[in-house]
């Protein structure tokens, strides 16, 4: 097997070094009940032509092909060449955790790069080297506004992510926290601020918003900042569309960021792996899960980097960790790393506006059903006929329509959530109007 | 002497916010094909962000320089053996990079139409027939990102049957050798833990092991073969005490490595376990992640598994989120679908029979650097083991040198460190798994190096403790980073 | 090393010096050594309750977290704020300057139950 780097005789050499003769010998340790007697049922071994093929077959039954008018949390944005050049450097990608220093600095160094841009983009002042994505992102910032205020209420927007809601609600069962979700205004699509005054208590530890917010509506944080804080609780900022990023103002007054990086040259991939953000005020840095790389010196005096603050993690702390994390996304991390570096300040910026530009352009054609700002995403509703028809006629034109909403907010019935980015043709969206005006 | 490295000039690299200069660009858009907009019209000026301050201005050039110049300082698989215990740093095969990439499985949206995703749905269900084939266990979900989160997502499982009996129980047994993440988990799931001493052969004490199962008991955590490298002889007998008390048996899986094709968890008594794709099927470590972590259980278990799960149809996969008894989601979307393509791949390229003899010569590997360095380290522990060693450093400490120190100097002879002071029940550890791609050569010279730190420390300790001496970064500050920790840049 | 006779000490290695109902407590040279270079501090605020055997904050360093517990139980009255920024003088002056908490104690005849210097350094020099 071109995997197994020995022969047959270097293999006999090995088992006399180790005082055996067959390599059976090996396993007679495992007590018999214990061990399995028959091979197992899978197939032999194929060779790299047939993995080729027969993966290709399963990548031409999927959506290769079609444009897409999806969004909701994973979106189409073009992926620079030089991030897999960089990606694919074996020294990258087969290297493990920067544990060992003086053996890793290159990761380390990106790594640096990456906490930096995360807290110049949010606004924070600290960031970690990323979470797995932004649905245990949210959860790990509750966790961390929980021990930070002692409180123990959860209060969430409802025009928070759905499945970011639902990974929510997983880890605060099992943690005993009550949660309680904040409507949205029926006109804006932004958060009701009548309804947050209501809910927020003595016992509320965080308001967790998203914004641009699920229904593509960017919230006024200004305003939930105040009252949020007002009554001492944490106000947690998620988004899903980093992009937005590049021309929104960051939400300066949130003290905790968990978002999702998924937009920076991170491949949708049938929903990841992606790397989720956690970033926070600098007095909250030592309750900040996961990773961090710290900038230090050499013996010989030369700028360093090295993991710090792991007391803060599962190896040490062991039941008393902040969080169980121990992997993170580095790789994910390092094509998003790469991707603001080459689109760097006036990049990011030029990819906000287009993406603006072209989802303006739909809503011009199409009207948005919520009166709030938007970004790329808005909710519409199709004039004549059901989202399905809609959605099945589209198909026929190789075109992926947007995702209807009715099985998250069944009270908007047969609206769909449209997002048109840099990647999206016009010309698709001149299609989709027709045969959304039916 | 050191055969394996020279040295050799590598470049410098600055941060790339040092190298900025305003105006410099590495990105082309294509022209818009709909008009500009003004952004403080569509979003309100207060909306709309002057500039991202500090973010940095440079070209393409810099970019692949920057980074092939970082490239160079790391350490990886692909330049030479990585024996860190339990970590299983095997060869990422690229052919998994390849097929992770193709057009179809590389933007499949996870929200487009089943009938357009059943391609993708076929990884899914192919990877979770594999899985549960190799493990000996009936149901599985792909959802966990990587191995703790599988972890959690294993002990909320055992939480919510024990829940749909009337009592979740309090407490989880963790045994002393386990990996940090176990009582971790644990107490994130709501659990006290206690810990289960190891008996003097370093595997699980039987006897005590009954005098703390009660009726509080949600859970034994056990690791197979254990952190020390050695089968628990005893798997069987522990899984009847802790099930006849109505507990469970978790299992991680960190060690799998040793067991596929041989042994399957679910044969000796394992009710839920979680799996490392990173670890024993071969996906790539990239730094740091991303991994997987699926968990596969007995039938028991099945209806607590995170939804959706995958359904068989007749002539279709579906995903189905009828499960009114899941835990519900540990995570957005169907899983780390990128590294499940890979650890298809691998899987496929094996085979059944490959993937046996990928077991054998890692257990060979392993049992080769054991008998070849047991004159010079002390064995604490004198069972068999499996995939991996540990050591102890005992004979070297007594002369002043600790296994930190001969960790480091390894570095200087070209090789990553082993795994340092770990498990926590030997004293002075020396944790060492080679994994099945490592060739005899590289192993001798492994073990050449091993044996010359030894007899250097005889002749000048020095050299060992202060090392290392070769690489263009010496010994870091990690006191004054944890001190004052700077964790970004800033003009 | 000087162990001061007037204080009492713990086998979990703390120290408490007493004047009248008031107790100075922080951890000794013995356990400061084992730890290695101290990076961070944790202590409770001023109005926190102390109660004799359990954890009122811990002390890191790069590799090792220890928990640091009550040797009597009363309120906390100060917390040393120059560890927060200097947490190295712990493992200066860890029996002088480097104190970690005042507390005014509920029972000063807790006290007694405590190692003195001596005992505290067979102790300690039986576990080494």
């Amino acid at each position: 097997m071109r995997y197994l780097p020995k022969s047959d005789s270097e293999r006999q050499e090995m088992l006399a070094a180790c005082g055996l003769t067959t390599a059976d010998q090996l396993f007679g340790q495992i007590p018999a009940e214990a061990r399995l007697n028959s091979p197992l049922n899978l197939a032999p071994g194929i060779s790299e032509y047939e993995i080729v093929d027969y993966f290709k077959s399963l990548s031409d039954r999927t959506s290769n092909g079609y444009a897409s008018f999806l969004g909701a949390g994973v979106y189409n944005h073009y992926r620079p060449i030089v991030v897999d050049t960089v990606v694919s450097r074996g020294e990258f990608l087969t290297s493990y955790t920067p544990y060992q220093s003086e053996i890793s600095q290159g990761t380390l160094v990106t790594i640096f790069e990456f906490q930096t841009m995360v807290c110049q983009l949010t606004g924070m002042d600290v960031a970690n080297a990323s979470m797995y994505d932004a649905s245990t992102a949210v959860p790990e910032a509750a966790m961390m506004s929980v021990r930070i205020t002692g409180r123990n209420k959860i209060l969430v927007a409802k025009s928070v992510h759905p499945e970011y809601r639902e990974v929510q609600r997983t880890y605060a069962r099992n943690q005993g926290l009550p949660i309680e979700e904040v409507g949205y205004n029926p006109e804006s699509g932004q958060l009701d601020l009548r309804d947050l005054e209501a809910k927020l208590d003595k016992q509320t530890a965080c308001l967790i918003i998203q914004s641009p917010n699920f229904f593509g509506i960017i919230e006024e944080l200004r305003k939930v900042a105040d009252l949020v804080h007002a009554r001492g609780a944490l106000l947690v900022f998620t988004f899903s569309e980093a992009a937005s990023l590049g021309i929104l103002e960051p939400p300066r007054d949130a003290d905790i960021v968990a978002g999702e990086l998924q937009s920076f040259a991170i491949s949708p991939s049938y929903g990841g792996p992606f790397a989720g953000i956690i970033a926070s005020k600098e007095k909250f840095i030592r309750q900040l899960p996961g990773r961090l790389v710290g900038q230090t010196t050499d013996s010989r005096g030369n700028r360093a980097f090295c993991l710090t603050l792991a007391t803060r993690e599962q190896h040490i702390r062991r039941e008393k960790a902040t969080s169980n994390i121990c992997t993170n996304q580095a790789l994910i991390a390092l094509m998003a790393t790469v991707f603001m570096e080459l689109y760097g300040k006036n990049g990011l910026r030029e990819l906000a506006t287009q993406n603006l530009a072209k989802a303006h352009y739909l809503g011009s054609k199409i009207k948005p059903h919520f009166t709030g700002p938007y970004f790329n995403e808005f909710v519409a509703n199709p004039a004549a006929r059901s989202i399905e028809n809609v959605n099945e006629a589209l198909l026929k034109k190789k075109i992926i329509g947007g995702l209807a909403l009715k099985k998250f907010y069944p009270e908007l019935g047969q609206a769909a959530l449209l997002c048109a980015t840099e990647m999206t043709k016009r010309a698709d969206m001149d299609t989709l109007a027709e045969v959304f005006h039916g | 002497m050191v055969k394996k490295v020279r040295q050799h000039i590598s470049q410098n690299e600055d941060l790339i916010f040092e190298r900025s200069s305003p105006g410099k660009i590495g990105y082309q858009l294509p022209a818009l094909d709909v008009p500009a907009i003004d952004p403080s019209e569509a979003l309100g000026a207060a909306n709309v962000r002057n500039e991202i301050e500090g973010f940095p201005e440079v070209s393409e050039v810099e970019v692949i320089r920057h980074f092939t110049r970082l490239s160079t300082w790391n350490f990886a698989i692909d330049l030479g053996m990585y024996p860190l215990g339990s970590c299983t740093m095997k060869y990422n095969p690229r052919i998994n990079e390849a097929v992770a990439r193709l057009e179809g499985l590389a933007w499949s949206h996870p929200y487009q139409p089943e009938s357009l995703s059943q391609g993708a749905m076929e990884v899914v269900a192919k990877l979770e027939d594999a899985l549960c084939e190799i493990t000996g266990l009936d149901a599985i979900t792909l959802q966990p990102a990587a191995g703790a989160h599988g972890e959690l997502t294993g002990i909320l499982l055992v939480r919510a049957l024990l829940e749909s009996q009337g009592n979740p129980r309090k407490r989880i047994l963790v045994p002393d050798s386990a990996h940090g993440t176990n009582p971790a988990t644990a107490g994130i799931a709501g659990y006290a833990v206690q810990n289960v001493r190891s008996n003097d052969q370093g595997m699980i004490d039987l006897e005590q092991l009954a005098k703390l199962v009660d009726e509080d008991v949600a859970a034994l955590m056990v690791t197979n073969p254990n952190t020390l490298g050695v089968f628990e002889e005893n798997i069987m007998r522990a899984a009847e005490i802790i099930h006849s008390k109505g507990a469970m048996v978790y299992m991680d899986g960190a060690n799998l490595n040793a067991l596929v094709g041989v042994a399957r968890p679910g044969d000796f008594g394992i009710d839920v376990m979680h799996i490392n794709l990173h670890k024993t099927f071969s996906t790539p470590h990239g730094g740091g992640g991303p991994g997987g972590g699926p968990v596969a259980v007995k039938s028991h278990l099945a209806p607590f598994l995170p939804v959706p799960r995958l359904k068989r149809l007749k002539d279709a996969l579906a995903w189905d989120y009828d499960a009114p008894q899941s835990i519900g989601k540990v995570r957005a979307f169907y899983g780390n679908f990128g590294v499940l393509v890979r650890a298809l791949a691998y899987i496929l390229a094996h085979g059944g029979p490959g993937l046996r003899n990928a077991t054998v010569d890692a257990v060979l590997n392993a049992n080769y650097i054991r008998h070849k360095l047991a004159p010079y380290f002390d064995l604490p522990y004198n069972r068999p083991n499996m995939h991996e060693v540990v050591f102890s450093d005992d004979r070297q400490s007594a002369k002043g040198v600790r296994t930190g120190d001969m960790a480091k100097r390894l570095i200087d002879y070209g090789f990553h460190p082993y795994t340092v002071s770990f498990p926590l029940i030997v004293h002075g550890a020396l944790m060492i798994e080679p994994t099945e791609t490592e060739s005899k050569q590289e192993l001798d010279l492994f073990i050449d190096a091993m044996i010359a730190i030894a007899k250097e420390i005889d002749e000048e300790p020095a050299k060992v403790t202060s090392a290392p001496h070769s690489t263009r970064t010496t010994k870091v500050d990690e006191v004054t980073a944890a001190r004052k920790p700077i964790v970004r840049w800033k003009p | 090393m000087n162990y001061p006779e007037s204080y009492r000490y713990t086998k979990e290695h703390e120290w408490v010096s007493l004047a009248g109902d008031t107790a100075t407590i922080g951890i000794t040279f013995h356990a400061q050594e084992e730890l290695g270079d101290i990076v961070y501090v944790d202590l409770p605020k001023p109005g926190a309750a102390l109660q004799t055997g359990k954890s009122f904050g811990s002390v890191e360093s790069v590799k090792a977290v220890s928990d640091i517990y009550a040797p009597v139980s009363g309120e906390v009255l100060e917390a040393n704020d120059m560890l927060a920024s200097a947490p190295e003088k712990l493992n200066e002056d860890p029996h002088g300057a480097a104190w970690l908490i005042r507390v005014r104690v509920a029972n000063p005849a807790e006290i007694n139950n405590l190692l003195s210097s001596a005992d505290y350094q067979k102790y300690v020099g039986a576990e080494s």
